[in-house]
């Protein structure tokens, strides 16, 4: 042995000034290098907590909107309405048929003076809407609250320095001019957005709503988790209960994980040429944007629903076929009500990817301008996110605020999806 | 076709009615006899799945089949009959001349661009309503035969069972194969358009051409009416911006992120920073570019105004960069965190042993351990920022440069497709195609990016195994 023969090294003196000052030197790196992994983690939260402080403080005023006082005669005679028409059965139909946008214009005219054109072009609506709701109000007089311009909105809502120079401003003096002149008479009020929530997209701020977009959102979403749920969990049971090792199922794998690393604006380009450009389906409609969706999602669904099964214990499927059943039967009767909530969660996740998603959809003419809520599966719709991209592209202020809101929205919804993904896993962990 | 609607729905309420008889049919089997075990071979449900099945499946694959079918021999009926002057020739004419007819027949548009259309849409609503009719006898007829001949071969000897699971089985595969002619159907796609804009430019000059103009002129006489289609400053905006600027942001964040969950943080802290990430990694990616493009290009310009920087752009490949940085971290961190964790505590504990404190432990013993996996993992990182869109749409710009300034606006190839597939388009342009070739590139590199990333993964796991 040369440790034998070697020169006795002395043993470290750990008391030393030199050794001690180099012991504090590695701790303090240590420190350093501790304080380094948290200073990261404080970075992406600060982050986060940054991004949805900005949205929030830009996005909560978008739920609020500025209404001025207009008291109207409802003259049936100046409107063209006969009131026994309607009250009857074509009622509706007269009173689409008549000119509310120049009676909201006269009354405004004869109330609000210099500053009648405060009033949103669509303002109208609320005259009408009142009328459709109770026939009573014809021959009488009503004092309403109409939506007000953006640009006086935002003035309402202090969005604006009004010390600042006029060209560089974005409010003109008139405007300011006016909002003050309604401000000092009280004909002003700032309440909840009903508009907001109600309406679809519109090219005035003050009259662009999110429920179109919801209702495009909820319409392909259907779309998608009625494509992929099946497809996805016969899929994984095919994959997990039936299929043996072989070529074919080897193939069925490596697409598998080769579509979920495909970028998702690939997918958009998959439903141009093959939904609208081969099977000559209608552009912008929920069905298609649903079907890409799904394609896009049915990696997601296939790889944890086979871990879902594959977490179902064996001796389940043992005791199953001992007595009797066949394999289907023990699929059908006892693997998948003990997997359901495992996919259930990938599920979950997976739609909330897609309500996230915006790329492929735009590809396949979802960012039309859509002035209407959606009326079915082919009609021409928008989502969410493609409404935020739109507004958030869109040069005119009052969009901001609406951007922000939309954004708000959307992440609640995404929230609570997963709040129940996580709900169904914990539940399905403690159980396993 | 959604005349077809209707008709399926008919269909499928049919069959289910023939579910109820032949389920009856099993329970009077079992009522007729003293239940022993073998008398009835198959459960009543089964029964009547199996006349269910055996009746659906024939009239829906026929429906299914029209569907695909039926718009294109309304099309040609519907031309035939414009006349000879009016009719669209090429096969882009005849798409747009059917879209204004079928938006005039929805009560969709208005008002169509060519006055022919509107003479035929009578012609188009008879002719779709008869073609409708006829899918609909043929359907109904094969169903009410499927259904009969099912039913008259229950028996209480008869293996409903085995038959209505053998036709499972093959629904099975079929959902299975979807996944394969999704990839079949990318790849075809892309490759048939990319063929075609490549016989009007040059693959080479595409792949290795400098300028990038697509924008078409109006008129075909126009000079330059071809546009430039040198792909190499998007291909080098996208390596700027997702695999350089963002790694440089998600690397080490990610990575001593990862190191602090994994080594320093006990349980309870774990259980609040966790969820935050995963809140980082589900935030819509059209959230972040509007939070790119409202707060973090204009700071990004006012910094480069500030350094002294003449050109600092709104829009730029910094601000881009630099949020979807952020947004790989969480990913960065997870895959950095399985790395870790699949290193033997053997190496970690005879690392303490020796006296090694935390942090040498760390960056001497686990991280060279665990490089292999750590690397595949941002490489899987880079294939996702370079396919990332909407924060580059929206923050980055559009603007085609070879620039190193990343104030600068720059563009990459997903913006690019978004840019050239939106608004108008006609598809045969090269403008167009040029979108699906970018597409090709892109997927050709994210897939190769995550083949080699994946089993560089997989060798360093059987390493330890």
């Amino acid at each position: 042995m040369t440790a034998t023969s070697a020169p006795r090294r002395a043993p470290t003196n750990w008391t030393a000034p030199a050794m001690q000052a180099r012991v504090a030197v590695r701790y303090r790196r240590e420190r350093l290098f501790r304080l380094a992994g948290l200073g990261a983690l404080c970075l992406a939260g600060l982050f986060l907590a940054f991004l949805l402080f900005t949205i929030v403080r830009t996005g909560w005023s978008g739920f609020r909107h500025s209404e001025v006082a207009v008291s109207v005669v409802f003259d049936a005679q100046a409107l063209g309405i006969d009131p026994a028409v309607a009250r009857g059965p074509g009622g509706v139909e007269a009173i689409r048929r008549a000119d509310f946008n120049a009676l909201m214009q006269r009354s405004a005219a004869a109330q609000l003076g210099p500053a009648a054109d405060v009033v949103s072009e669509g303002a109208w609506l609320d005259l009408r809407a009142a009328v459709l709701a109770d026939r009573g109000v014809l021959g009488q007089t009503r004092t309403l609250w109409v939506p007000v311009r953006s640009n006086i909105d935002l003035l309402a809502k202090g969005k604006f320095d009004e010390n600042e120079a006029e060209v560089t401003r974005g409010v003109s003096n008139e405007d300011i001019a006016d909002y003050h002149y309604l401000e000092a008479r009280g004909l002003i009020r700032t309440d909840f957005n009903e508009i907001f929530v109600s309406a679809a997209n519109s090219t005035d701020p003050e009259l662009a709503g999110i429920w179109g977009a919801a209702l495009g959102s909820l319409l392909t979403l259907l779309v998608t988790i009625g494509a992929a749920f099946p497809v996805g969990v016969l899929a994984a049971v095919w994959l997990e209960e039936f299929a043996g090792r072989s070529r074919w199922t080897d193939f069925v794998e490596v697409s598998i994980s080769n579509l979920a690393a495909v970028p998702s604006i690939i997918f958009g380009l998959l439903g141009l040429a093959v939904f609208l450009n081969f099977f000559n389906m209608p552009r912008s409609a929920p069905i298609v944007g649903g079907l890409t969706l799904a394609l896009m999602t049915l990696p997601v669904i296939v790889i944890t629903a086979r871990a879902a099964i594959r977490a179902v214990p064996g001796s389940v499927r043992d005791a199953a076929l001992g007595i009797g059943a066949s394999p289907f039967q023990v699929v059908v009767h006892h693997v998948l009500p003990l997997a359901l909530p495992g996919i259930m969660t990938g599920t979950i996740i997976g739609m909330a990817r897609a309500l996230g998603e915006t790329a492929p959809l735009l590809l396949i003419g979802m960012r039309a301008f859509v002035a209407d809520a959606p009326k079915g599966l082919t009609s021409s719709a928008t989502v969410l996110p493609v409404q935020i991209f739109l507004w958030s592209d869109d040069a005119q202020r009052g969009f901001v605020e609406k951007t922000s809101a939309a954004i708000m929205v959307l992440l609640v919804i995404l929230l609570l999806m997963s709040s129940v993904a996580i709900y169904l896993r914990n539940r399905f962990e403690n159980r396993a | 076709m959604t005349g077809l609607f209707p008709i399926l729905l008919a269909v499928l309420a049919l069959a289910l009615l023939g579910y109820w008889i032949g389920r009856q049919r099993g329970l009077a089997m079992r009522r007729g006899l003293t239940i022993r075990i073998g008398t009835v071979h198959s459960l009543p449900v089964y029964h009547g799945l199996y006349v269910a099945l055996t009746a659906l499946l024939p009239a829906v694959l026929v429906l299914a089949g029209w569907a695909i079918v039926e718009e294109r021999l309304v099309a040609d009926r519907v031309i035939a009959a414009v006349p000879v002057d009016f009719r669209p020739v090429s096969e882009i004419d005849r798409g747009a001349f059917m879209n204004d007819v079928r938006g005039l027949a929805n009560n969709a548009l208005e008002a169509a661009f060519n006055p022919a259309a509107t003479a035929v849409v009578p012609l188009y609503r008879a002719t779709s309503e008869a073609f409708d009719l006829a899918a609909g006898v043929v359907a109904m007829t094969l169903l009410a035969v499927g259904g009969i001949w099912a039913f008259s071969r229950l028996r209480p000897d008869f293996r409903a069972r085995s038959h209505v699971e053998k036709l499972l089985r093959w629904l099975l595969i079929l959902a299975s194969t979807v996944a394969i002619l999704t990839t079949f159907g990318i790849v075809l796609s892309l490759l048939f358009e990319s063929w075609r804009f490549f016989q009007i430019v040059p693959a080479a000059e595409f792949l290795f051409g400098t300028h990038w103009s697509p924008q078409t002129a109006i008129r075909s006489d126009q000079i330059g009416s071809s546009g430039a289609f040198g792909a190499v400053p998007l291909f080098w905006g996208t390596i700027f911006i997702g695999a350089i600027i963002a790694m440089i942001v998600a690397v080490p964040l990610g990575l001593m992120a990862a190191i602090y969950l994994t080594q320093y943080a006990d349980a309870r802290v774990r259980r609040v920073l966790k969820p935050m990430l995963e809140l980082l990694a589900g935030v819509p990616t059209v959230v972040y570019g509007f939070f790119a493009a409202l707060i973090v290009a204009p700071a990004v310009r006012d910094f480069g105004v500030w350094l002294g920087i003449s050109n600092a752009s709104g829009e730029s490949a910094l601000a881009a960069g630099l949020v979807m940085g952020i947004m790989i971290i969480p990913f960065v961190s997870s895959m950095t965190d399985d790395a870790l964790m699949a290193v033997p505590a053997e190496m970690r504990d005879g690392s303490y042993a020796m006296g090694a404190t935390r942090a040498e432990t760390v960056t001497r013993v686990l991280v060279p351990a665990a490089l292999p996996g750590i690397t595949g993992g941002v490489l899987l990182a880079v294939s996702r920022a370079i396919g990332e869109t909407m924060i580059v749409v929206m923050a980055a710009g559009l603007a085609a440069k070879l620039t190193i300034n990343p104030f600068d606006s720059v563009t990459t190839v997903s913006a690019q497709i978004v840019a050239l597939l939106t608004g108008d388009q006609e598809f045969d342009s090269a403008k167009t195609l040029s979108a699906f070739a970018l597409g090709l590139v892109l997927f050709i590199i994210t897939l190769l990016l995550n083949i080699y990333a994946l089993s560089v993964v997989r060798n360093y796991r059987e390493a330890y195994e």
